[in-house]
């Protein structure tokens, strides 16, 4: 039987293809000729917003991808920072939004999977997990079903891959009610000689198909995480991939065997559009043509078309390009693993991309020019307009201090995630210092005495929402703080930037100015971006999400021994408060949960100030003179403190003084650039003549003692009371509506 | 004493195992791969923790068919001590070497915390250095540890003091019967557990409450 690769080309199949009518016509100029099926799927896979980054690109270009640190920028699977002694951290973040509110288990899944597969296709094993969720409102009807399917879907393939999740980020928000936000990162650790990139080299040597079997799945996946949501969404869900982590798992241990051998010359992953995807990418950057014989494919379904099998998105794949004189061993090697490897086709030097199926040859496509040449979009785009300033006096004060703080450290988005993470195998790999919960997630460098690594994923949509720019600062600066705060020097970064829908053009205002934002701060921190995705058309119905440019950083700690972490305070220690006093309420969670408002600015971050503060902070800490240290967020001083009293189990006798400025703003502000850190009472004049001589503001509040908190006049909470309330919420939250047999 | 550790695909704490037992010996574990139909003379067999074969059909089922698992049994026959690990633990009991069977939590939920254990059994070969009743740190990491055993298995069981590991001060975190976490064959010298003393072997680690059990295995000099 032969497989009908031939289907008429009309307005509606295009359009079908997400290809608008100018870009279907340079299609025809480019080619000379109308497409074959199989091409258009191509081109389609090619040229959508996924792949291309056309909204985007003129504007991912400012910013700032180098340093001395940096050994791979975009443009690779992952990014490549040096960390010294020969070796490196390969890292990046990617979305599954799409996919996730559609399916959400496979969704999360393989948003994991793929994220995995780019960090190990450069050579690195994966050291590090962590996913930036975020769901809509806790009681809209669909909310429970996508946090049981996504944080079950992150652990199961995490879990049985074999990576500890050591951080991220869940948060609730009605304007994520249709359509959630799953950013993933991995990080892995590779020798800096022996990094893999995807770049051919060698005209008629063998491309060669490795791993798992192609099926139908995920066809057009990534033009489906390209559009917009309506109601027909649930028609969508066959473009959902199922993914495998044993088979991932295996593919893992079989590709750093193989590439021990020296046989690899280039690979490349088959995560969106698969095989076309991979095969362009490995022949455009080697300046060579690919040519594949699609009879050749593994596949695990009958009767695929050639357009299925270009288009498929099956998980645990691999492109690579070997010495033929290592065939057999590489052979070897992957069946020993029980996996497939299949010479699929061959690079040539005609810069063209050609499939043959049964015999005939269904695409001719010049290679360059269909990534090359992809349509590049400066959309038209405004400025949102901004809050006017909003002075703390201005802002309701709570009747009860102590009710307003346990009504934040037990409210949906600030209490306990310790549901979500202990169905993550947090501990695998025997290195993990610190889990979540902290500041940063900490993982040692295997077999080195004394060198860690920080991880930590930040942003504050509801800042970038009202102002763009300052949200993206923030959300660079927060990451920033959040390693500075364990004691690690920030390396660089990664960016998974999540918007609406870039043809409007006050949504692509928000992109072009949190990238703005964003540029300036990894400027100022000197905390690159080498890696990173773009998500758009993150709308149901019209109504887009918050703007979320998730940032996920690395940072070196050189002596894990020394490291702070947030529940180290002793009895007797002084609390001192690094940064200056809280005064900005603008956009602060305590509107957002005691006053139910969203009003005025959001803090703005001072970039000098930041680094100089975090400088100081980071010296105390390596010189071994901070017990503990926690940085000031997300509900001000007053949830920092309960934070730190929750993980310690002591109490804290405190003052502060209202001369100086209204009580709420200096417990519930969220000025930037602050840090709590408690020392022991004999180091304590000394930590302040230091922060004095840096010229950094600081306040003695108090010290650790008792089985309180207790702020001045203001509240007096037993740790216990905060602890009940801050681990109550999710659990309660959902079991209340699942009902499932408690555990033992 | 030397000791050797299971490789079988799909298998994730074999790093992890074979970290901790080099560390407390000195000396790297031999490695036996699932096609392998020998093993070498060791003193300690580790079947590590994963998901074996994806832990497809039921956890441990597929594992505990291959070539490896005759040796492994031979060697158990023997008198060689055995030492399953979670997911080591379900292919031991799987492969009939150990009594029970290890169902899905009762949360339905994959968990990964750090409970108590109660040492029940301080007269075995993995457990002589640790006194009777003592309670010990260790992490769990599964998604089926729920021990079950039919009543007159339990009994025998717990009569002939085969409990050896015991969840202790309401830590059990899979719904286990009797809050068992860990169990000896009759003969004292197969030990499966569910928690991970691989992972609580040094500071790093925030507890070196595990040490014990490999010292003891190995007969590390105290």
């Amino acid at each position: 039987m032969t497989i009908q690769n031939e289907i008429q080309i009309t307005p509606d199949l295009v359009e079908a293809h997400g290809l608008k009518p100018d870009e279907y016509e340079r299609i025809l100029s480019l080619i000379g000729r109308e497409p074959t099926f199989t091409e258009l799927g191509i081109f389609s896979a090619m040229w959508n917003e996924h792949c291309s980054y056309k909204s985007s690109k003129k504007w991912l270009r400012t910013l700032p991808t180098d340093g001395p640190q940096v050994i791979q920028g975009p443009g690779e699977n992952a990014g490549v920072v040096d960390i010294g002694d020969g070796q490196c951290v390969v890292f990046k973040m990617e979305s599954h939004n799409h996919p996730s509110y559609i399916e959400p288990y496979q969704g999360a899944a393989t948003g994991v999977g793929g994220i995995l597969r780019d960090v190990f296709t450069m050579g690195a094993r994966p050291i590090a997990a962590m996913n930036a969720l975020r769901f809509g409102e806790p009681d809209h009807p669909k909310t429970h079903h996508l946090v049981a399917g996504v944080v079950a879907g992150v652990g199961g393939y995490g879990n049985s891959f074999g990576v500890p999740t050591v951080g991220g980020e869940v948060e609730f928000d009605a304007r994520y009610n249709g359509n959630c936000l799953v950013n993933a990162f991995a990080a892995g650790l590779a020798n800096t000689d022996a990094i893999f990139y995807s770049k051919a080299e060698g005209i008629g040597l063998p491309v060669v198909y490795l791993g798992a079997k192609t099926g139908r799945d995920g066809v057009g996946g990534a033009t489906m995480a390209s559009a917009e949501f309506d109601e027909s969404i649930e028609e969508k869900r066959p473009t959902v991939q199922v993914g495998d982590p044993f088979t991932e798992k295996c593919l893992l241990e079989a590709c750093l065997e193989l590439m021990q051998t020296g046989a690899v010359i280039a690979i490349q992953d088959m995560g969106a559009a698969g095989l076309t995807c991979s095969a362009v990418e490995m022949g455009a950057k080697g300046d060579l043509g690919i040519e594949l014989d699609l009879d050749k494919v593994p596949v695990r379904e009958e009767n695929m078309s050639a357009y299925e099998m270009m288009l498929s998105e099956s998980q645990e794949r691999m492109l690579m390009v070997l010495r033929p004189d290592k065939e057999a061993e590489a052979e070897a090697i992957f069946h020993k693993w029980g996996l497939d490897f299949a010479i699929v086709g061959k690079t040539t030097g005609d810069l063209r991309f050609r499939i043959f199926h049964q015999g005939d040859e269904v695409a001719n496509l010049p290679i360059k020019e269909l990534g090359d040449e992809a349509p590049e979009y400066d959309r038209p785009w405004r400025e949102t307009g901004l809050y006017s300033p909003l002075p703390a006096d201005q802002v309701d004060e709570p009747e009860d201090y102590g009710a307003a703080l346990l009504s934040l450290v037990g409210s949906a988005n600030n209490a306990s995630r310790r549901w979500v993470f202990e169905q993550y195998d947090t501990l695998i790999q025997g290195n993990s210092l610190q889990l979540p919960g902290g500041d940063a997630g900490v993982v040692r460098v295997d077999g080195h005495p004394s060198k860690a690594l920080a991880f930590s994923s930040d942003v504050t949509p509801r800042y970038c929402e009202a102002d763009p720019f300052e949200g993206g600062k923030q959300a660079v600066a927060e990451c920033w703080r959040n390693m500075t705060a364990t004691g690690a020097e920030p390396l660089a970064a990664t960016d998974n930037l999540n918007f609406g829908n870039p043809e409007r053009p006050e949504i692509m205002g928000q992109l072009v100015k949190a990238i703005e934002g964003i540029g300036e701060a990894c400027s100022a921190l000197g905390f690159p971006i080498v890696s990173g995705n773009v998500s758009l058309y993150n709308e149901t119905n019209g109504e887009a999400i918050l703007p979320t440019p998730t940032i996920a950083g690395v940072g070196l700690i050189p002596d894990w021994s020394k490291m702070a972490t947030i529940g180290g305070a002793k009895e007797g220690d002084a609390v001192i408060l690094l940064g200056g006093d809280g005064t900005h309420l603008g956009q602060s969670a305590y509107m957002r949960e005691c006053l139910g408002q969203a009003d005025g600015p959001p803090p703005p971050v001072d970039l000098y100030v930041e680094r100089r503060n975090g400088k100081v902070v980071r010296s105390a800490i390596r010189n071994g003179q901070f017990t503990a240290c926690h940085d000031i967020s997300d509900g001000g001083l007053a949830l920092c403190l309960a934070e730190m009293a929750i993980a310690s189990g002591k109490g804290m006798q405190l003052d502060i003084d209202t001369e100086i400025g209204p009580a709420h703003a200096q417990l519930f502000g969220e000025d930037q650039a602050r840090y709590v850190v408690t020392v022991s009472p004999d180091l304590a004049n000394f930590v302040c003549i230091n922060a004095e001589g840096a010229g950094v503001p600081f306040r003695r509040l108090g010290t650790i003692g008792g089985d309180r908190l207790t702020i001045g006049g203001l509240l007096s909470i037993s740790v216990e009371e905060l602890r009940g309330a801050y681990e109550s919420w999710f659990p309660d939250y959902m079991d209340g509506t699942a009902a499932l047999a408690g555990e033992g | 004493m030397k000791s050797a550790v299971l490789l079988l695909p799909g298998l994730n704490r074999d790093r992890d195992m074979i970290a901790a037992l080099t560390r407390i010996s000195g000396e790297p574990p031999v490695t036996v791969w699932q096609t392998e139909t020998e093993i070498p003379d060791v003193d300690l067999i580790v079947i590590p923790g994963g998901f074996s074969y994806g832990d497809y059909l039921r956890c441990g089922a597929i594992a505990a068919r291959m070539p490896v698992m005759e040796a492994v049994r031979k060697k158990a026959q023997a008198g060689t001590r055995i030492l399953g690990v979670c997911n080591g633990f379900q292919i031991l009991v799987e492969a009939g070497l150990l009594p029970g069977a290890l169902m899905r939590n009762a949360s339905l939920k994959f968990v990964c915390r750090e409970v108590l254990l109660e040492v029940v059994n301080a007269d075995t070969v993995f457990t002589g250095r640790y006194g009777k009743g003592d309670i010990i740190r260790c992490p769990v990491a599964h998604h089926d540890g729920n021990y079950f055993a039919a009543p007159d298995d339990l009994k025998r069981l717990e009569d002939r003091d085969q409990v050896v590991f015991r969840y202790a001060k309401g830590t059990n975190p899979n719904g286990s019967i009797n809050d068992i976490a860990g169990v000896v064959n009759e003969a004292g010298n197969v030990l499966g557990m569910m928690p991970h003393p691989e992972n609580l072997i040094e500071a790093a680690h925030g507890g070196t409450d595990g040490e014990a059990l490999f010292a003891a295995a190995l007969e590390i000099a105290a």
